[in-house]
């Protein structure tokens, strides 16, 4: 066998109370994609971050092509051949595209040079890119670009790829994909990190499962199922969340020709927003983030009030209405953002959970707040939901990505909501949560609410919704069946394609 | 009221020599928030260095080595408000107000014996007969060497941050650090060495208070001068060429104050000398409310403190 390109021998990393990675091994041959896959705080990042010399393992050591590697510096990784793409950009928005390309190499050339060679670079991947354009201008798919052309600009064996499409439409993830093919066919290698068993499926010829930083597995993703991937990476047969098709009631949310302005500077505003879903219906909204989905939530909530007759619950308009007197009513909302929207950071769960609770479950009576309501009414969220934290006396902040989702949707599921308006339930949240929100989103839809899932995983949109409608610009388009509907047909209207139909409507 | 007093050529001879000390502060500054970090003792700093470069003028009878003393002492005071945001991760806006507080009393502290005294003069540049022309002659070429080098130092920093490796890393630095440290960038070390280089500025801005402007000690003789350089930075939108225009604004301000009390001018001084502020208060609304215009908005992570995780 020949020398691999790069040989980790038993990585270690300990954090002061953390085991990060624990005796990692494993090797990445010439012109091989492989695949690293693990869940949350696996410990793919902290792994990466060696090889990119951003942190040293404490044991363990690495082979380049045969030889010690060990970098003390990125710019040493760099000058090694190894090139870094992250998954929260490294990029400067207040600069333009050659300067931030210039900023990730260690000895660029004149910025004139240097936009000729980007714009020569990136048509010759099929990644074509305007070197004076600002990056805060541009979209994710660009700012995408952005990184890799950088990474391509020094030339690297080794392209390490951290969660590359998880801001991408499907279009946008099918020409990153020919471009990465094309990278294998001149002979680089590619370290691929990601949960999205598909894509890896589709790429990648050899993959390596870390569990709690351990190696605890081998595969060709080629000859295994999603499904037997997803189980290696959680460690548990994994329950696919289903319901019974029932028949949907009566309307219960309505929302006609709603326009609001973003409140945000950077914000998305609605613009004509058209959708209705019937008592025991899931209604999925996709799209790309930034795409007026904050902005739909808000104006759902009551946060962003609207005309009178916009929004409609069970026939009552209730536009103008705030929160408070929509959660009063039945509609209840679980924002994207876990710290500092739907939970505030530093109050225990105790105080959390009075903050959305306190009307539908009583929890205040004559203005004074009975704490052990609030504190049994957290209890029983953490119970039912499966929370893991030692009480309810524990800061919102102090609780896992995934626990806290568990909790902030959990508290408003068990205020038996008869519209339930959820964003990105699952965003950041492993797969063996995410699996028990679906489940009790699709319970909750059993037992007669209307809900709406707004979210970016299409994936998540195909498992649980009913219908399916695409956000694009602030524009909703017409909602469609989910059943029979393929990704092509997603992408175009997550593209915008399918707008205007339903505005003329 | 009589403006034929009021000289145009001399006001503007003037004007340049008021803007010189809060135009030396505002570069400095300008540096420091394009690294990402706020720092509000501008006129602690000032003051340290207008002291201690009265002392060792005073002392040396060399006004060049009372100013390279105020350089020192100005960088030197600035370490303290390093030490404390970018390695003790203190709140910058409460160190810098620390900082100013704790360089109002030192200085005063420290200049208790030269109050009263005269400083060393400083020598007008010789220009020999292009200082005779009309017009142009005073208002060019009849200044000390500071007047000039704060030009320079403008053109200078201009031409750095824009078009040299180092000032793009610090401004990548100021703009995200998180992007910054990811590529592999020292971000405390650019940070401190930005705000050593705040300091020194500042200190030289405040030695030419108290050596060239003024020139004598007195207590607490900088009088809002670093703040009206910190207003002056937002004012510039952290570009350095509008920090010279804004600079000699400001110092037209103060001059046309003084002469119109001269001239008998029936308007009370206060609401000249609030202009500064009033008009950064403007731009700062300006800035807000159009949202469009992001060549006038501030460095992304000016404030912020940075912990590298990982």
């Amino acid at each position: 066998m020949s020398i691999p390109l790069l040989s980790l021998q038993g990585l270690t990393k300990v954090y002061p109370g953390v085991v990060a990675n624990s005796d990692v091994s494993f090797d990445i041959g010439e012109g091989e994609v492989h695949a690293l896959l693990g869940e949350n705080g696996a410990g793919k990042s902290t792994l990466v971050k060696a090889i990119y010399g951003l942190i040293r393992p404490n044991e363990g050591q690495m082979l380049w092509r045969g030889e010690v590697y060990a970098p003390s510096a990125p710019a040493q990784a760099r000058a090694t051949g190894v090139a870094m793409v992250f998954q929260h950009f490294s990029l400067f928005d207040a600069m333009d595209v050659a300067e931030n390309v210039a900023l990730g190499m260690d000895n660029p050339p004149p910025i004139r040079e240097l936009s000729a060679k980007i714009t020569e670079v990136s048509n010759n991947y099929g990644l074509p890119l305007d070197p004076h354009r600002m990056v805060g201008d541009l979209s994710a798919g660009e700012r995408q670009r952005v990184e890799i052309i950088r990474c391509l600009l020094q030339n690297p064996q080794l392209l390490i790829m951290d969660e590359p499409t998880s801001v991408l439409t499907p279009q946008e993830v099918d020409i990153l994909f020919r471009t990465l093919r094309q990278l294998r066919s001149e002979g680089k290698s590619i370290l691929y990190i990601s949960h999205k068993l598909e894509e890896i499926r589709a790429l990648c010829e050899n993959s390596t499962v870390l569990r709690l930083g351990k190696v605890v597995g081998r595969a060709d993703p080629r000859k295994e199922s999603a499904r037997s991937l997803a189980e290696l990476m959680v460690g548990q047969v994994l329950h696919t969340p289903s319901r019974e098709a029932g028949t949907p009631g009566k309307m219960l949310l309505k929302v006609t020709d709603l326009s609001v302005a973003s409140p945000s500077a950077f914000g998305t505003s609605l613009k004509g927003v058209n959708l209705s879903v019937r008592a025991g219906e899931v209604l999925g909204i996709g799209g790309v983030a930034g795409n007026g989905q904050d902005e739909l939530l808000g104006a759902l909530s009551g946060e962003i009030r609207a005309d009178s007759e916009a929004v409609q619950m069970d026939s009552n308009p209730v536009g103008q209405f705030g929160p408070t007197a929509r959660r009063a009513m039945g509609l209840l909302c679980a924002p994207e953002e876990r710290l500092g929207h739907a939970a505030a950071p530093d109050m225990s769960l105790t105080e959390n959970a009075l903050l959305t609770g306190a009307y539908r479950e009583k929890l205040v009576t004559n203005g004074f707040v009975s704490w052990s309501k609030a504190k049994t009414f957290a209890e029983s969220v953490i119970k039912r939901f499966d929370v893991r934290t030692p009480g309810p006396h524990v800061a919102a902040r102090a609780l896992s990505g995934g626990n806290l989702q568990k909790f902030v949707i959990g508290r408003e599921i068990m205020q038996r909501p008869s519209v339930l308006v959820v964003n990105q339930p699952t965003w950041g949240v492993d797969a063996s949560a995410a699996a028990q929100i679906r489940q009790a989103i699709l319970d909750l839809a059993q037992a007669g609410a209307a809900v709406v899932v707004i979210s970016q995983d299409l994936d998540e949109l195909l498992e649980v919704a009913d219908n399916f409608a695409a956000l694009n610009g602030g524009r909703l388009s017409a909602p469609r069946p989910v059943q029979g509907l393929t990704m092509d047909q997603i992408g175009l209207m997550l593209g915008g394609a399918e707008g205007e139909t339903h505005a003329a409507a | 009221m009589d403006f034929g007093s009021i000289n145009p050529v001399i006001l503007i001879a003037s004007l340049m020599v008021a803007a010189t000390p809060i135009l030396l502060a505002a570069i400095g500054e300008l540096v420091v928030e394009k690294a990402g970090v706020l720092n509000l003792g501008v006129e602690g700093m000032m003051i340290t260095g207008a002291v201690a470069g009265f002392a060792v003028a005073v002392t040396t009878q060399n006004p060049y080595l009372g100013m390279l003393a105020a350089i020192v002492a100005g960088a030197l005071v600035s370490m303290l408000f390093a030490v404390l945001t970018q390695i003790l991760m203190a709140n910058q806006v409460a160190s810098g107000l620390a900082l100013t507080l704790f360089g109002l009393g030192f200085s005063a502290l420290l200049g208790q014996s030269y109050v009263g005294i005269v400083p060393p003069r400083t020598p007008k540049l010789d220009f020999g007969p292009l200082t005779d022309l009309p017009v142009v002659g005073p208002i060019l070429f009849n200044h000390d060497i500071l007047v000039y080098v704060s030009i320079a130092l403008v053109a200078a920093v201009w031409y750095w941050l824009n078009y040299s490796r180092g000032g793009r890393v610090l401004r990548a630095v100021g703009e995200n650090h998180d992007s910054a440290h990811a590529l592999g960038y020292k971000v405390t070390r650019v940070r401190i060495l930005s705000i050593a280089f705040g300091g020194a500025c500042a200190g030289l801005g405040g030695a030419y208070l108290s050596l060239v402007r003024v020139p004598q000690w007195t207590e607490g003789m900088t009088a809002g001068a670093g703040w009206i350089a910190l207003a002056l930075v937002v004012f510039a939108s952290w570009r350095p060429w509008r920090a010279l225009a804004g600079a000699y604004l400001f110092g037209g301000i103060m001059v046309l104050q003084l002469n119109l009390q001269a001239a008998g001018f029936r308007i009370p001084v206060e609401y000249l000398a609030m202009s500064p502020y009033i008009i950064t208060i403007l731009v700062l609304v300006i800035m807000s409310s159009n949202r469009a215009r992001r060549s006038m908005a501030a460095p992304g992570s000016l404030g912020r403190s940075f912990h590298a995780a990982g």
